[in-house]
């Protein structure tokens, strides 16, 4: 078991927190060097794998799934520990490695109870890349579960503002998700074979089966879709990603909207549509309509707050919209787009939120009017922001612009009216963004300062700029080099894309 | 020529500005200063040998045996593939127009960095500066080399932001945020449309057989869409839209970018505030380079464009209408630069026409030269040169009296001779008087508009007549009219500025005064085959007469202080206030955006999401605590209570057993 890679995606976090658990309780020293370290390996470790996932692909393997494991964990129900990547999963691996990395150094000066904070947050990382890593049904919704359960502790014990309110409302709506979610995962259990004999929580054998009656299909789509959906921020489910947000400590925003959002799009597509996909034909349009609305609405909701979070909170709802958006054209072009949207999505919200917390820190309101010319005070960190705002309008040669475009292209090549007219209302979303993301940097970064004590603020200091630096790093690298990625997650659909063509 | 110089081309500015823009910050100014105009010069000089190379080498990858100039991919790299067909490259096409936009970009953008170093002297932010005109440099003239449609609008997002990022380079003024904030999110409007059309060109276009005449190169590709004009036309047959065929509608989406760019109305709103920025920044981007990018978006695509003679009727027409309205509007403006905002939107309406009425030339003699895309391009070429020589003039002057609006200028003839004698130069050239530059492209434009429509001729030849006249408006209020007393309240007397300010525009004025005599038809032409310009006497004489009757009427009124002005001004007061305040077009955006969309639009989704959607949630959490409260009391934890309960349960299932069992 410990021979196979992957499963040390899950057993570094959990090393990590055991040595957390041995740390004193202020000695902030020793538990950042266990943070340090570990988030350090396990980025690492997502390096290498990317690396020598590219390796083997071109060496000519073509199996569906690589670094395959299969343990068995509870055999009355057939449950396994099963793992096995693909481009796209290895790529979501690279990006929860980023982003924990950077999350690490944002938190840098977490308080109070330093020590608890970064055992939840090293919790919630073992859910998350545990997610990503499984092929079984079941222990992918396990780790599901364990990514969401350390967000109401995060929020409410680190949030700011409302957060007993904010940290309760996700909560409840998030297991509310998963509540249908649990549903849908058991009637595609129960139907996983043709002869009842051998259920499977497997993905993989799911697939191959292929014998989920079609009137069941249907029911099972929207169970798993919507429970998927509510952690996409899919409208109408998506309220509690503004006060959940706006509430979070930084370090939790940002691996909440960049990683665990995420996890909402990746099921959508890895269980939803792959294993349901006579389903997904029949029924996408009415998701589509649905995150048709989150994109355009997320966006026109974002022009009008005022609270840094809120803009962006909003501004996600759009954004993963989008990748939602994205997933249910069904086509491949498109489909890779969403999952670039996902990449650059994480990485950028990461990055707002980080920026966000550092000038909360430092301002102690987060309202923009209140707020001015921090490009005067904070050179360093206004630079980010505008550069965080630019990946988030689409600018070219940042991720965003690569992620949009496809998604653009890939949808467009749906004829009919129907996807036609969504598409170019989804279009809009680009001149709506510049208006929040322009107005937001006018009046938070240019302009005059507003507030005669901020001119004693400091700049980023070096963790702040280690953070802030690897996000942009790898924001750009995508917008500059974005072929070897696209073609990854290209090849990576072959599967999802036969499984559709047998059904249409 | 290999790669290399080509590569060059590009690698050079953006090197510098990674280098200005990361270290900017370490460097002193004068380090930084000297290294972006050294790299730009030497730029400069990469892009001269290229168009050199290209122009006069005789080598038969440039010229064929029959004299025609060739276009060729130098390199052409891919960088995204979304389908098989729908390959995005980065490239670099080498052909007539796009070496003439080299020499162009590079002489502007050099002389520019020069006389920045003058002019940005005192200002904080020096290094950054340089580093965004790097950008800027780079963005363009990736733009001008792209070799498919999708390359070109990827570099026309980076010149958007460059030109963001300059306009409101002074961002601690509210009024400078708001105008980069308005060129950008207007001009992002407007590549909205150019977005779609993209979409919608490439999907027909990609759809057409592997084996067709399109072939299965990239569907974004401009050589390939260009030399097979009519196969895009068959590619879309039969798919309408709204009773105009598809690919019309494309063309006029993607028009609809270039008139972002260009400031066509009614998108032109963002030009005039542009201004905002530094004065050299609207020379180099707002007068020269950037703000054409619709034209030569127009000429890159011409065979497509001409194969939809509506989409080219749309051009025309608007065109015409800009021009004829900038021209109007710059009559009654009291800022210089605004003023020569306008003569800019109005001159580029005129190349826009241009290029838009040599369709029916283009279907009538196919193949044979087209007149309007040469003139078009002359324009273009001698319209960079004199329009960024009197935008730098005009910054000598705010530098000289610290003001924008000449009523705190007037005869300054003879305290800035430099800038009195260059600016002169423009303000001819502009008006098209011979020998000037000017006179030259904008004669045979009017040759052209003629060509097509003598009621088009006209009209513009009367917008010629406006320019003249506004254009020497400006030059005697500045420099005439009266001195002003207010220089010599102040210590100082306004003076001719260093050698750094005064060197660009030596030079620009030299080259507007001879660049009219280039032959500029032997090497830029529709179809690559030399064309001998004939200046014909008639149009000549028409807008020479015009143009000088112009200027009389100028000399009339603003030559020295009278009261002329302010009678026609009270003839009418209130057209003299709508052209003054622009006809009110900032007023209805305004308000549309404002009112409509912000207060409207965005507010009640704002509320709809926090009262509606977040409300249902509330309601569903406060039901569940209502009921959860009602039924508490179940729980009690009182035996009693249990008892009764207990009790009062037993008898209901008996009573229920019995009716059951009855």
């Amino acid at each position: 078991m410990f021979s196979n890679f992957l499963i040390w995606f899950v057993i570094v976090p959990i090393i990590m927190m055991a040595g957390l658990a041995c740390c004193g309780n202020s000695n902030m020293k020793a538990i950042r060097a266990v943070m340090v370290t570990c988030s350090t390996i396990l980025l690492a470790m997502a390096i290498y794998l990317v690396y020598d996932f590219l390796q083997l692909r071109a060496a000519g393997n073509t199996d569906e799934m690589l670094y395959t494991g299969s343990w068995m964990w509870y055999a009355p129900l057939n449950i396994h520990l099963a793992v096995g990547v693909d481009g796209i999963s290895v790529l979501m691996l690279l990006l929860s490695a980023i982003i924990v990395f950077a999350g690490t150094f944002a938190s840098w000066k977490i308080d109070p109870l330093p020590k608890n904070f970064f055992l939840w947050f090293a919790l919630l990382s073992t859910g998350v890349f545990g997610f990503f890593i499984s092929i079984d049904m079941f222990t992918m919704f396990m780790f599901y579960e364990v990514a969401l359960i350390p967000m109401y502790l995060l929020i409410g014990v680190w949030g700011t503002g409302r957060k007993e309110y904010s940290a309760m409302k996700l909560t409840l709506m998030l297991m509310g998700g998963s509540a249908f979610l649990m549903l849908g995962l058991l009637g595609i259990y129960w139907h996983s074979s043709a002869d009842s004999s051998a259920l499977t929580w497997n993905i993989l054998e799911i697939s191959k089966n292929g014998a989920i009656p079609a009137g069941w299909q249907n029911l099972l789509f929207c169970f798993t879709f919507v429970g998927f959906g509510v952690l996409g921020a899919m409208f109408p489910f998506h309220t509690w990603s503004p006060d959940g947000h706006a509430c979070a400590p930084t370090a939790v925003s940002m691996l909440h909207a960049g990683v665990l959002m995420k996890l909402g799009g990746y099921g959508c597509f890895r269980i939803a549509i792959y294993l349901l996909p006579a389903a997904a034909t029949e029924l996408a349009w009415i998701f589509i309509i649905l995150t048709g609305i989150s994109i355009v609405y997320g966006a026109f909701s974002a022009c009008v707050q005022t609270d840094l979070k809120y803009i962006n909170a909003y501004s996600s709802v759009s954004h993963c919209g989008m990748v939602l958006f994205a997933i249910l054209m069904l086509n491949r072009t498109a489909m890779t787009g969403g999952i670039l949207q996902m990449l650059s999505h994480g990485l950028m919200t990461a990055l707002f939120f980080a920026l966000i917390g550092m000038i909360y820190g430092r301002t102690h309101t987060r309202d923009i009017r209140e707020m001015g010319g921090m490009m005067k005070i904070m050179p360093y960190l206004g630079v980010c922001y505008m550069i965080a705002g630019f990946a988030s309008l689409g600018l070219p040669g940042l991720s965003g612009f690569v992620a949009e475009m496809t998604i653009f292209f890939g949808s467009f090549e749906h004829a009919d009216w129907f996807h036609r007219g969504f598409v170019i209302a989804a279009t809009t979303s680009i001149v709506i963004t510049a208006v929040y993301i322009l107005r937001v940097v006018g009046k938070l970064i240019l302009g005059p300062v507003q507030n005669e004590h901020h001119l004693q603020l400091t700049d980023a200091s070096w963790w702040e700029r280690l953070s802030t630096a690897t996000l942009i790093i790898c924001l750009a690298g995508i917008g500059f080099f974005p072929q070897w990625i696209n073609e990854t997650i290209q090849q990576s659909f072959t599967p999802i894309i036969n499984a559709l063509n047998s059904v249409m | 020529m290999g790669n290399t110089l080509p590569i060059l081309v590009l690698a050079i500015p953006f090197v510098m500005f990674l280098i200005l823009g990361l270290g900017g910050v370490k460097m002193g100014r004068k380090l930084a200063g000297t290294l972006g105009i050294l790299a730009n010069g030497a730029l400069a000089v990469v892009a001269y040998i290229i168009a050199f190379t290209y122009f006069f080498s005789g080598d038969p990858a440039f010229i064929d045996a029959e004299g025609v100039r060739q276009q060729l991919e130098v390199f052409d790299v891919t960088w995204l593939a979304f389908t098989d067909r729908l390959v995005v490259n980065i490239g670099f096409i080498l052909d007539p127009i796009a070496a003439m936009m080299l020499v162009v970009i590079t002489t502007i953008s050099f002389m520019v960095h020069l006389y920045s170093w003058g002019y940005m002297e005192h200002e904080p932010g020096f290094q950054r500066y340089y580093a965004f005109l790097s950008l800027f440099t780079f963005s363009m003239l990736g733009l001008v080399v792209a070799t498919n449609i999708f390359q070109m609008y990827i570099f026309w997002e980076l010149v958007g932001v460059s030109s963001y990022l300059l306009i409101g380079f002074f961002y601690k003024l509210p009024s400078a945020v708001a105008a980069s904030k308005k060129a950008f999110i207007v001009t992002r409007f407007a590549d909205l449309f150019m977005l779609i059309g993209i979409l919608v060109l490439s999907y027909y276009v990609a759809q057409t057989p592997a084996d067709g005449p399109l072939g299965t190169a990239s569907a974004f590709n401009f050589s390939m869409l260009n030399a097979n004009a009519q196969s895009v036309l068959a590619s879309t047959a039969g798919a309408t839209f709204l009773g105009g065929s598809v690919l019309t509608w494309a063309m006029v989406l993607i028009f609809a970018g270039g008139m972002g760019k260009s400031a066509m109305m009614p998108l032109h709103i963002w030009l005039p505030d542009a201004m905002e920025g530094p004065t050299p920044v609207s020379a180099l981007i707002h007068a020269a380079t950037m703000v054409v990018a619709g034209v030569y978006l127009v000429a890159r695509f011409f065979p497509v464009f001409g194969v939809v003679p509506n989409s080219m009727v749309f051009i025309t027409v608007v065109g015409a209408i800009t021009a004829f309205y900038a021209a109007v509007v710059a009559c009654a403006q009291i800022d210089i630069k605004r003023v020569l905002a306008f003569s800019t939107i109005s001159q580029i309406a005129f190349m826009m026409v241009a290029l838009g009425c040599s369709y029916n030339q283009l279907v009538v003699h196919e193949g044979h030269t087209v007149l309007g895309y040469m003139s078009g391009m002359f324009h273009l070429f001698t319209h960079a040169m004199f329009k960024a020589l009197l935008f730098l003039g005009a910054g000598c002057l705010i530098h000289a009296v610290h003001s924008n609006n000449y009523t705190e200028m007037g005869g300054l003839r003879k305290y800035m001779p430099i800038c009195h004698i260059t600016f002169l130069i423009g303000c001819l050239a502009i008006a098209g008087i011979w020998p000037f530059s000017g006179f030259f492209s904008k004669d045979e434009m009017i040759t052209a508009m003629f060509n097509c429509n003598s009621f088009l001729g006209w009209w513009m030849t009367m917008v010629a007549g406006l320019t003249a006249f506004y254009m020497f408006r400006l030059y005697y209020l500045i420099f005439w009219w009266e001195e002003n007393p207010k220089y010599k309240e102040h210590g100082h007397k306004p003076h001719d500025a260093s050698w750094q300010m005064s060197l660009p525009l030596i030079i620009l004025a030299a080259v507007s005064c001879v660049a009219g005599f280039i032959p500029f038809g032997e090497y830029v032409t529709f179809d690559g085959k030399p064309y001998t310009i004939h200046i014909q006497t008639s149009v000549a004489v028409r807008s020479l007469v015009v143009a000088l009757l112009a200027i009389g009427l100028a000399t009339l009124m603003y030559a020295k202080k009278n009261p002329l002005p302010e009678k026609v001004k009270n003839f009418w007061p209130a057209l003299w206030t709508a052209a003054h305040r622009r006809f009110y077009w900032d007023e209805i955006y305004q308000f549309v955006t404002h009112r409509v969309i912000f207060n409207i639009i965005c507010r009640s989704i704002a509320w709809f999401d926090r009262h509606i959607i977040d409300g249902t949630m509330n309601a569903l959490a406060a039901v569940t605590q209502w009921t959860s409260l009602k039924i508490r009391g179940l729980q009690s934890g009182c035996v009693q209570a249990y008892v009764i309960w207990y009790f009062l349960g037993a008898v209901a299932l008996a009573a229920i057993t019995w009716v059951c069992l009855l």
